[in-house]
């Protein structure tokens, strides 16, 4: 196949895996086949997009004019590929997870679920691989769809409501702020296409431009950035293998993707670098580092913990991006990688402990290193690789957003950055102190989760570990982004 | 030889099925009469639209009598448009009403059903094609009398009560249209629109002119159910049969906009009526009003089809917005929005129609735990839901994305903000139907049957599909509400 041929596939793959997966909903084992093949599918398919990207070529394809002038249409760019990597690779190891949870826990409407996890990939992948701003809507949107029915999969009182706040935010955003910003964006450069270098022109006054940049950065609720990140934990109702791979990969990379992508190639990185009107971001994303990190140190909800620290590292994202200088946004763009890798190990360690001792609250972990000491173990390289203690991923990302901030002289933000990282460690050192240090108490025996989940768990331990001593492929891709 | 009548055959067609059905009397064939010619107009619109997109206007004189002493029937690329969604909305109700109505009405009652239907189809392509505002006004009363027949066969007792509501709103519409035209003739001499317009521009400023504006304004706002004129409406659609809500929603409010819209901007000219005459701030604040007072009662309906009744008031909204714009991005929203709005009400009556057809009631305790017993009926009510909110990717989106883009041009920001605002308040009433649907148990004592017959489900998934396929490929749609808004904008019809 020629890479314009499998940008289409991209998508394709995982929505035929759903239909595949929705035909054999009365066999489980061949069900789970399904899922495993159309993700290695699905990540081959994208790993055999690298090289040509590699070699600056920008495979796509354009599929029907929706508006005049406005087509349905893919382009791998290296942003787009990095992510689609990342959510594609790790879409296997979510998927052996998912088998051993969803069976370890004897969840209902299984078939349901890995339907539309595969619905999920596919519109992660057409996101991706956007060429326009509305071909990024529809995918976006369809995304915060998709998933409901994850978050409520339970069907019970709580999952309706974090369903109503899940959903109640992501399309508020995005019906109140995206949508009207992308039709300022047409209005004003008659185009919808990502260009690298931007599209606003001149068309803007300083001020609007300020403007704009609110809201989108507001609009693309995914991104989470306060006061809109309530959906966030709110989705932690979900079972754990969509809160890993959905609520720390997916969607909120999704969404500062969009985030930088917008910055980058809508408004401009040269183009707004310096303007007075967009220099209030680094402030409500730093701010967003600082207040996410403090709930997640007061809540003793292990998942609720992990998810504000979520909304935390991703304005990491945002406040790298924001600073509009070449480092910070490799930072930007190597944080999304690192954060993925290390948050699904976190959450992969939540859901096996969920499902080996029932256990949900941070108080219950006393002595559970004992007992799962591989579980355990990754948890904590995942934390610190989250608190940017190397050999792990984190250490890299979190090193080019701090070179970008002294580069641009920004003290305030190499302040939030290190105060950051002393609030990471002190939200996951204790767990890690409990669970090896302290002494057990005398219940009910249990071991380590079932074996899917413990091989799921020590690969992305693994990955978190391995992208440090190996970054290139990462660093090539957003050493292209920052460049282009 | 058969094109050049085309124009006639429109009408004539289902205008001869109706007695034609009365002397059959055996239900089967009348019905298979009424699908007949319900494609048969399906053809004949995009047969003239075909030919309006390479020849233009087309003007046929009935009984050779030329215009402006004959009745005219003057196809534009405007009412070429309005024609094909009202033929392609009646071609999937016409064998979707089979099954429904042998559940709904008594057997002596179904060619009856399938008459009336094929009076209301020939009124309402009849308000479209003609270019004489009298004879405009005979098709109206067809339209309209065979609608409150329509109405009162629900099987309900309280559909009678809706019927005579509509009865008396109806012939307070008409009588007010007809009062306008009598006026308009008054100072004109002629019926014939064309000739209308050209004479109107001597006579603009004058009391009677006015006066005539206003009593088509209002008239025909009665009929297209512009807030706050609305209260007809929801009795109406929740107590008349599932077909006929599905047929009446998707197009006989869709016509009565295109007659406002003939009105406007052919006959009395977009200048007069926006420009010189206070009419866009009226029309706009009604239309704002309609898209968020109706939307927020749609919220709290109880019965899936008074919400969706609601919804249509509030969407009716959008499209009066539009108007009011009076730009080539607005207009685009609006006349898009007729098609859009269209095929995504007739899914959803349809669909809706299958619910009340197993479960008798549509209420929101009955549809509780539908999605395990009615899987496909749920998820196409969800797509079609979907459109309703402007998803991008459906064809409500389309609609949504060009009302404000239109209000954007005009530097009218508060306008694009309460546009997106209020469709916050759609997700509100659609997500009601989903968390019922599928995060609720079924109620007891609620009969466990499955989905409803393949005869009804087919039609009504064929219009979720055109909401999806509207959303994606606009060439058609769009394009022609493209071709429509030159003409608005170009003048004379």
């Amino acid at each position: 196949m020629t890479p314009d041929a499998v940008v289409l596939a991209a998508p394709a793959i995982p929505a035929a895996g759903a239909v595949a997966i929705a035909l054999l909903g009365a066999r489980p084992n061949l069900r789970e086949a399904a899922t495993l093949a159309s993700a290695a599918a699905l990540f081959l398919a994208v790993l055999s997009l690298l090289g040509p990207v590699l070699d600056g070529a920008r495979p796509g394809a354009v599929l029907m004019e929706i508006l005049p002038g406005v087509a349905l249409a893919f382009r791998v760019e290296p942003l787009g590929m990095l992510f689609a990597l990342v959510a594609s690779g790790l879409w296997i190891v979510n998927s052996v997870y998912s088998i051993g949870y969803m069976r370890g826990n004897g969840e209902s409407h299984q078939t349901r679920f890995y339907v539309c996890f595969a619905l999920a990939l596919a519109s992660t992948m057409g996101i991706a691989f956007s060429a326009n701003l509305l071909t990024l809507f529809i995918f976006y949107e369809a995304l915060t769809l998709i998933t409901y029915p994850l978050v409520t999969h339970h069907g019970d009182y709580e999952a309706r409501r974090g369903g109503r706040t899940y959903l109640g935010v992501l399309l508020g955003t995005s019906i109140l702020l995206l949508l009207p910003a992308i039709a300022v964006t047409w209005a004003v450069a008659g185009t919808l296409d990502f260009v690298p270098g931007g599209i606003l022109g001149r068309g803007m006054s300083n001020s609007a431009i300020g403007g704009l940049l609110a809201l989108y950065v507001f609009g693309i609720g995914k991104a989470a950035l306060m006061p809109f990140h309530r959906w966030l934990p709110a989705a932690m109702v979900a079972p754990t293998p969509v809160s890993a791979l959905l609520h720390a990969v997916a969607v909120v990379k999704a969404g500062v993707f969009s985030v930088v992508k917008v910055i980058v190639y809508v408004f401009g990185i040269e183009e707004i670098a310096g303007l007075k009107s967009v220099d209030w971001l680094p402030f409500v994303s730093g701010f967003t580092i600082i207040a996410a990190s403090i709930v997640a140190l007061r809540s003793d909800n292990l998942k609720r913990r992990l998810a504000y620290s979520t909304v935390s590292q991703l304005s990491y994202v945002v406040l790298s991006v924001s600073l509009l200088a070449p480092l910070s946004v490799m930072g930007a763009a190597l944080h999304i990688v690192a954060h993925a890798v290390s948050k699904i190990t976190l959450f992969f360690a939540a859901g096996a402990i969920y499902t080996a001792s029932h256990k949900t609250e941070v108080s219950q972990l006393d002595g559970i290193g004992l007992r799962m000491p591989w579980t355990m173990g990754a948890f904590t390289v995942g934390a610190l690789s989250l608190i940017g203690v190397p050999p792990a991923v984190g250490f890299v990302s979190k090193w080019f957003i701090f070179q970008g901030a002294a580069a641009t002289g920004q003290y305030l933000v190499m302040t939030v950055l290190g105060a950051s990282a002393l609030l990471n460690a002190a939200y996951f050192l204790p767990i890690v102190y409990a669970a090896f240090f302290r002494t057990p108490p005398q219940d009910a025996g249990h071991g380590e989760a079932p074996l899917p989940m413990v091989l799921a768990l020590l690969a992305t331990a693994a990955l978190t570990v391995g992208l440090f001593f190996y970054p290139d492929i990462p660093l090539a891709l957003a050493r292209q982004l920052a460049g282009s | 030889m058969i094109g050049e009548h085309l124009p006639a055959l429109q009408v004539v067609v289902p205008l001869v099925a109706a007695p034609l059905i009365v002397l059959l009397r055996s239900a089967p064939l009348a019905w298979l009469l009424a699908v007949g010619v319900s494609w048969a107009s399906l053809v004949i619109a995009v047969a003239l639209l075909l030919q309006v997109q390479s020849g233009g206007v087309i003007s046929y004189a009935i009984g050779s009598w030329p215009p402006p002493w004959g009745i005219e029937y003057r196809v534009d690329a405007l009412n070429a448009y309005v024609l094909v969604l009202v033929g392609l909305v009646a071609s999937v109700v016409a064998p979707y009403a089979r099954s429904s109505v042998a559940a709904e009405l008594p057997r002596e009652r179904h060619y009856l059903f399938y008459c009336m239907y094929m009076l209301c189809l020939a009124g309402l392509l009849g308000i479209a094609i003609t270019g004489d505002a009298f004879n405009l006004f005979v098709f109206l009363e067809i339209s309209s009398l065979s609608t409150y027949v329509l109405i009162a066969l629900g099987r309900n007792r309280r559909a009678l009560l809706a019927a005579y509501q509509y009865l008396i709103m109806g012939t307070i519409g008409a009588t007010f249209y007809v009062i306008g035209i009598g006026l308009l003739y008054l100072m004109t001499g002629t019926l014939n629109l064309a000739d209308m317009a050209s004479r109107l521009r001597e006579v603009h400023e004058l009391r009677p002119v006015l006066a005539a504006l206003a009593f088509i304004t209002v008239g025909v706002s009665l009929k297209l159910a512009l807030f706050p004129l609305h209260f007809w409406l929801p009795n109406a659609y929740a107590c008349a049969p599932s077909p006929v809500t599905a047929f009446l929603a998707a197009t006989a409010t869709k016509v009565s906009v295109y007659v406002l819209l003939r009105f406007y901007f052919s006959v009395f000219g977009a200048a007069f009526v926006f420009e010189r005459l206070p009419m866009r701030g009226l029309v706009l604040t009604l239309s704002v009003l309609a898209a968020v007072t109706a939307s927020f009662v749609a919220v709290f309906q109880q019965d899936l089809k008074r919400m969706f009744a609601y919804s249509s008031v509030a969407q009716i909204g959008y499209i009066t917005l539009g108007i009011a714009l009076v730009n080539e991005n607005g207009l685009a929203g609006a006349v898009v929005h007729l098609f859009n709005h269209g095929v995504t009400k007739a899914a959803l009556f349809l669909l809706v129609g299958g619910i009340a057809l197993r479960t008798g009631q549509v209420t929101f305790e009955r549809v509780a735990g539908l999605g395990r017993r009615m899987p496909l009926t749920s998820l196409g009510i969800v797509i079609a839901g979907l459109s309703l909110i402007g998803t991008p990717g459906t064809a409500g989106f389309i609609s949504k994305w060009y009302l404000v883009l239109g209000a954007l041009d005009r530097g009218e920001w508060w306008l694009a903000a309460l546009i997106v605002a209020s469709s916050l308040i759609a997700v509100a009433y659609v997500w009601r139907f989903v968390e019922a649907a599928y995060l609720r148990e079924p109620a007891p004592g609620v009969a466990g049957s499955g989905e409803a017959p393949d005869g009804m489900l087919v039609p009504a998934w064929l219009m979720v599909a055109a909401c999806v396929y509207f959303g994606l490929d606009t060439s058609y749609s769009l394009g022609g509400a493209r071709a429509a808004v030159a003409v608005l904008l170009g003048g004379a019809p």
